[in-house]
């Protein structure tokens, strides 16, 4: 009996957690009149399709698709092969700074993105990137949390496997393709993840970064619908309801990962 | 990598290879160390300049400590500093208590589904900022919002959650909780499955009961993870910007503006990046000794 109550309990608050996802997908599927009707209505409706049409008409939703992924592919690619190379150093060689190197890298965990935004814009402007994909890209590159968590899995990596390639005469590239990545390709995938959904997401710098809605990624672009007077919600719910919905595949995919990535991230302290 | 490898057979006189085991570390280090010597080492170093000018570009002039005279006589950056710290006080315990109730109850060989009820409650915090942004703006709606809804059918007013400034901070809180209540949880999940289970068995051989248990056993167990989650929950709090942004805007009347709110609405509402930057500096300053502090307290 007691089981059973707890598990009421959890699923109540399951309810709570999920219901506004659930919601959100409702909506997308009725017109703006009918979204914020009392009671709120929980099953679909028919308008998907013309909410999906009034949206690419209004911020050109393939074009902003495109955007954002390619943005948010090219930032997991770059982010993946400097944490992986940087943390395989830390992890695997002896050099001249590396454990202040490390230390620093650390340490800027904890300074608020609020403190490096304005140098990193004017350092933009100068250049004359503002309003361009490498201005999103190019900063994200370097990803302490990501470089940690590729050094603390290398560390259980035993030397005697990379030793034995180079016995045999491997180079010190063909150790890191051939052993390295190889062994690595659970976290490299949790990893990915990660900064794919962190890059997706990603808001207030592509907001400052960002002038021409040409440009926009879809969280900008989505944003900007709302800056609108008379917004029309049901282009609104679509639009979230995309922009949810490649953390929601990715997470009941690889929802083993997902976790052990986090706590492997919670450790860090 | 568009480095080339020596090719032994190639060439008669073997050259020596460029990637050796020597140099190699600092070929891999590279691409970091540029990445963080520009968008993090000179930033950091370039905005605490930055904080001692006023204007931007050809304008910009050396103020000295100006802009932290300003700050300190400044009435909204006290009412952010208030808010934040009321925010803190009041959500990051709540959530705690919420989500160190919901993992044990997840851990609890006596519920079903409990996958299932895992992977509900961890999706929250994987919401991107906008759509956390319209999904609660309608939840906190006071005509035909959800939440309102789910108080009507236990016969609650409608509340008008962000047109006061006594509700538009419980939203805030509200919203918090509902985005990192189950990322807590799982972590403390994680800390309980590693308890060993032969605690309990010779707890209970002594004739502990549940509460002795979870006191004497559990509280324990986790001190580390408990702690680091107050760590990380009260930096986080700290830095609170999502929720006010996009739900409130600061307002209604300030009761929502936050630290890095404000340190937003300089910079780029009002391109005081002088300004901005000195904000900027006093909340590293206060996340670090928040931070140095309750380090300490883990060490005792």
């Amino acid at each position: 009996m007691k089981g059973w109550t707890l598990t009421f309990v959890l699923a109540a608050v399951f309810g709570l957690c999920v219901g506004p996802f659930y919601w959100l997908a409702m909506a997308a599927t009725h017109a703006n009149s009918d979204i914020f009707s009392w009671p709120p209505k929980f099953y679909p409706g028919d308008q998907l399709a013309a909410n999906t049409a009034k949206l690419e008409e209004s911020i050109g939703l393939v074009n902003v698709l495109g955007n954002t992924l390619f943005v948010a592919v090219a930032q997991t690619a770059g982010a993946i092969v400097v944490s992986l190379l940087a943390g395989y150093a830390f992890a695997k060689f002896r050099f001249a700074g590396r454990d202040l190197f490390f230390v620093l890298l650390l340490s800027t965990l904890v300074i608020p993105g609020g403190v490096t935004i304005i140098p990193i814009f004017e350092m933009m402007n100068d250049i004359g990137l503002i309003d361009s994909f490498p201005a999103l890209i190019l900063p994200s590159l370097s990803v302490p949390f990501g470089i940690f968590l590729m050094r603390q899995s290398l560390l259980a990596v035993p030397d005697e496997l990379l030793d034995a390639a180079r016995v045999d005469g491997a180079g010190e590239l063909r150790v890191l393709w051939r052993v390295v990545i190889p062994v690595m390709r659970p976290v490299l995938a949790a990893l990915a993840v990660f900064l794919f959904l962190g890059a997706w997401n990603d808001f207030l710098w592509p907001l400052i970064a960002l002038r021409t809605p040409e440009m926009y990624t879809l969280p900008v672009a989505l944003a900007s619908l709302q800056g609108l007077a008379r917004t029309d919600f049901g282009q609104v719910m679509v639009g979230t309801a995309i922009s949810s919905l490649p953390m929601m595949v990715l997470f009941l995919i690889l929802q083993k990962q997902f976790i052990s990535g986090l706590l492997a991230g919670a450790t860090k302290g | 990598m568009t480095l080339t490898l020596s090719r032994p057979g190639r060439t008669t006189v073997p050259r020596r290879p460029f990637v050796t085991r020597r140099t190699v570390p600092y070929l891999l280090v590279l691409p970091a160390l540029l990445g963080f010597m520009v968008f993090k080492a000179y930033p950091i170093l370039a905005a605490m300049y930055i904080s001692l000018t006023t204007g931007a570009g050809a304008a910009r002039s050396f103020v000295g400590l100006d802009n932290y005279v300003r700050l300190v006589n400044d009435p909204l950056f006290w009412t952010s500093l208030w808010n934040t710290g009321l925010i803190l006080v009041v959500q990051v315990p709540i959530m705690l208590l919420l989500a160190l109730l919901l993992a044990l109850g997840l851990n609890s060989s006596l519920v079903r589904l409990r996958g299932l009820w895992r992977l509900g409650v961890f999706m929250p915090s994987l919401t991107g900022l906008v759509a956390y942004g319209v999904m609660f703006s309608v939840i906190l709606r006071k005509d035909a919002g959800l939440l309102n809804w789910l108080l009507s059918l236990f016969g609650v007013e409608p509340i008008d959650w962000l047109g006061s400034p006594f509700w538009a901070r419980i939203a805030i809180v509200i919203a918090l909780t509902w985005h990192y209540t189950g990322y807590n949880a799982v972590i403390y999940l994680a800390g309980l499955q590693s308890i060993p289970k032969d605690l309990y068995e010779a707890a209970m051989v002594d004739g502990a009961g549940p509460a002795r248990r979870f006191w004497s056993i559990t509280v324990p167990q986790l001190r580390p993870i408990l702690l680091l989650t107050v760590v990380l929950s009260t930096i986080g709090t700290l830095q609170l910007f999502d929720e006010p942004f996009v739900l409130t805007g600061g307002g209604p009347d300030n009761s929502t503006l936050t630290i890095s709110l404000y340190l937003y609405q300089n910079g780029f509402r009002y391109f005081d990046f002088g300004y901005a930057a000195a904000i900027a500096y006093a909340l590293t300053l206060i996340v670090a000794g928040f931070g140095i502090a309750q380090m300490r307290m883990q060490k005792r």
